[in-house]
Formats: structure tokens, sequence, C-alpha cells
């Protein structure tokens, strides 16, 4: 059985399941950036306790599953979500999703993800896909960050349902269950809602480390990485900072570009020529997180290493976060017509 | 980022599929475009690979030293800390801490084993050994 879908290739994989997933409903109107700008999904945080991969656990983005859970609340959409305790349940659940015609979002991990190349293959719990049909023990996959459709059989699609360790997925499964219409009034509350949060998320929320604050400790940190961890320790922590920044999902710079793509998106709609400016701002960040990223390649490539180096590097995020703040200021003080 | 900078570089990921970059085109407007790699991310994931194999070069000397047990080894083979492996196998993290050390892994019932080895996706006899057949 297959169900009525076409994949769509994107750059991140919540965004991209959220667009596809609301792609009916919305006559494509939710694209990618849209989908990423209403939930409100731009941020940064770095949490020094916890380590990933041995490594500082950074991240560019919201966390795993507000994107698709706020741009249905904020387009008024309610939305299924299930986990299970056994396997057996959570299989015949999603059997029972496709019958009924939904084609279903799961959240997955992609260490066992069997069509991704080995050097990706990370214990990284909150990849998600799209399940629109099954041909004998095969399921038929639309993965948004891959060109094509392609397939998982039934035991590999288990096995990353249920994969393990932080973020666990647990065989979770969620959808928006709504038949309308999405009317372009609803995106436009929408928009301003995301933008609004979003604006909140980077600059209001607490503490040191996560928002435009957040960025700036990163980058004084950044400096003193050399001098406590050692050289090559702290090569391999700007190459994980990199990976997080740059690797499959983000469409560059650290989101920055996804996000200055939705905000012109969102002047077709709003008709607030700030946007546009603003817009211009987010490409700015983008392209500043990309020359610091070569910086940081210099270092664990082993080209550069002194301290000016990586006093350099933390200038980078120290300048990105003043950039930041100036565009979410700015999209904070427009006054919606 | 311009359209016309989106970088090419061929990386592991774009032997499989190229990724879509947001872009502006020459009037400044925002459009996909693929990308097959960048040479600064391919060297990032190339820095965390060499780093995991001196890890596991490591834990290999360690229990042939008789300091660890080979679960050391396959954890760094898998990628897996304590706590992952502790999810994957059901057993508590002091137990794997214990079944760590050589002398009491050594005694392992069968069952136990069973569950590394499966958490671990090889064979007991392998997990014994510490022989793997994957590159």
């Amino acid at each position: 059985m297959k169900l009525d879908f076409e994949h769509i290739q994107s750059a991140h994989c919540e965004s991209g399941v959220t667009s596809s997933l609301l792609r009916k409903s919305s006559l494509n109107k939710i694209t990618e950036p849209l989908a990423f700008g209403i939930g409100a999904g731009l941020f940064f945080v770095y949490v020094p306790i916890i380590k990933i991969n041995n490594g500082p656990a950074i991240a560019f983005r919201t966390f795993p599953g507000l994107i698709f859970k706020r741009t249905c609340n904020a387009l008024g959409i309610p939305v299924v979500r299930k986990k299970f305790r056994s396997k057996e349940q959570a299989e015949n659940y999603l059997k029972q999703q496709l019958d009924e015609g939904n084609p279903v979002g799961c959240q997955v991990g992609v260490y066992y993800l069997s069509y991704f190349p080995r050097e990706y293959r990370f214990h990284f719990n909150a990849h998600n896909l799209i399940v629109y049909g099954k041909e004998d023990d095969n399921y038929l996959i639309s993965d948004p960050v891959m060109e094509n459709p392609t397939t998982l059989t039934s035991y590999e699609l288990e096995r990353v349902r249920f994969s393990k360790g932080a973020l666990a997925p647990r065989g979770q499964i969620y959808y928006p269950k709504f038949n309308g219409t999405i009317t372009d009034e609803q995106i436009k509350k929408a928009i301003k809602a995301g933008i609004k949060r979003n604006v909140n998320q980077m600059l209001r929320i607490p503490g040191r480390f996560a928002g435009v604050r957040g960025i700036r400790y990163t980058g004084e940190k950044i400096k003193k990485w050399r001098d406590k961890l050692g050289l090559q320790k702290a090569g391999l922590y700007l190459a994980q900072l990199v990976r997080m920044q740059e690797e499959i999902g983000t469409g560059g710079g650290g989101f920055r570009y996804i996000y200055a793509a939705f905000l012109q998106e969102a002047h077709v709609y709003l008709q607030q020529d700030e946007l546009l400016e603003i817009s211009k701002l987010f490409t700015q960040a983008g392209d500043l997180w990309r020359t610091a990223a070569v910086q940081a390649a210099g270092i664990y490539k082993g080209r550069i290493g002194s301290q000016e180096d990586f006093n350099l590097m933390g200038d980078y995020l120290i300048e990105i976060s003043v950039l930041e703040k100036e565009a979410f200021l700015a999209l904070k003080n427009i006054k919606w017509h | 980022m311009k359209k016309e900078n989106v970088p090419q570089d061929m990386s592991s990921l774009g032997k499989i599929t190229k990724e879509v970059c947001y872009a502006t085109d020459s009037s400044g407007k925002y459009v996909t475009e693929l990308s097959s790699g960048w040479d600064v991310k391919i060297t990032a994931l190339d820095a965390a690979w060499a780093d995991i194999e001196e890890r596991k070069a490591k834990a290999k000397q360690q229990v042939l030293n008789g300091e660890a047990s080979p679960l050391l080894f396959f954890m760094e083979y898998r990628l897996m800390d304590i706590s992952i492996l502790s999810d994957y196998t059901g057993f508590w993290k002091w137990q794997i801490k214990r079944h760590l050390k050589p002398e009491v892994f050594k005694d392992l019932s069968d069952k136990k084993l069973q569950k590394y080895a499966e958490a671990f996706n090889v064979k007991v006899d392998d997990l014994k050994t510490m022989t793997v057949h994957e590159a």
C-alpha cells in the first residue's frame, strides 16, 4: 500500500517533515522556511556540564519536537503524538494510521539508520522521517534530508524507532489531525506568533548559556579552551561546534540562512519592509558563522593553533552575538500594521 | 551566502545524497541550492572519526594489558558510553562498571554476555575475543 504522498527534499529533518505533513492542507503554502520560522526554530545553547560524543553539547536550533508542535499550534491545527512501551503496539499503530490514509512523522535514531553513510551514524536520536506506505516487508520512507524516497524493512524501522540513549524516541509517531484548508489569515497570524516566540527565545531566556548571551558565553569559553583542554582536544571541541553548525539539516550557517529565507517569505504575507532588512542581518550572521567555521577548521586541521587564533575564533562568536541581538531587537520592535 | 558560493566538495554523504542549502540569487532572494559537501565540515567529521579510532586503539591495548574487559573496546567501537549501554542492555550503570573489570567479565553468564552481544550487534564469541568483522 502506498499513500498519495510526494517526497520533497528539505534542509532540516523536522521542519521538512512539518512542511510535508502540512502540504495538502496548506495547498503547498507551508514551505520549509515558514515551518522553521513559525515553529521558532532558531536558537543557540551551549550546556557546559553535558558531553555529547566526548565533546561539547551545542545546539543551533530549538529542542527536538518543538518545531512541529509550535507550527501546528500557531496555525490552530490539532496534533496527535504517541509514544509506546511495546514495539508491537508501535508497529500496529503505524499500520493502522497508514490504513486510514495518514502519512505519519516518526522520530528515530540515526545510529542504525541503514541508508545513512556510516560516517554520519552517531547515537543521535532526534532525526525525523515520514512513513507513507508499506510494500511487502518494506516501509516506504520519505526522509526529508535525502534527495529521493527510500525504504526500511520492518526490522530496520523498529530498530531506529526504538533506539536508546538521550532523547530516545520510544517509537514516537506524530501527525496533524486536520482535514480543512489553512487560510492566509491563519498563516499571517502564525508568522507573527512565531517571530515573537523566537525573539523571546533568543533575547529573554534566562541564564548565560542560551540565546544571544549563550553565543557570547561560548566565544569567551573558546578563548580558554587551548589552555584548559590542550590543543588537540580543543580542536576536537571546535570540530564538534562546526558539525552542529553545518551538518546535514542546517541549510548552512547554523540555520541562520533558513531563518533569513523565512523572513523574506514572511514579507510576502505581511508586507512589512523591515522584514527584508532584518533578513539581511541574518544572512550576515550566517556568513559570519561560516567565517568562524573556516577559522575553526584551520585549528582542527593543525594549520594554525596559537592563542591568538583561539582569540580570533572567540571574537567571531562575540561579534555574531552582537549582530543577532541587533537583529532580534529589530524584530521585537516591528510595529505590525 | 550567494548561490554560486554554495560549496561543492565531495563528501561521504555527497556520494549518497546532496544536501539542500539556502542561498541568495542575484536579486538577493533566497532559493535552495544542492551542495555535495563542504571541505570545512568534511574535515570536522574526519577529526571526530580520527579521535574515535584513537580511543578504540587505546581501549584495545587496555584490554590486551588485562586492565579492562572487552566491553571497553566494544563501547568505543559502537560509540557508546555507560549510560547508552545501560539503556540498551537493561543493566544498571554500576553493574556495567563491574563488568568492565576483566576478572568479573570472565565469569559472566552466557545470558548476560548475550545481552551485551545484542547491544553491540556482534556474536558472543567475537565479544570475548574482541573480534570485529565490519570495516
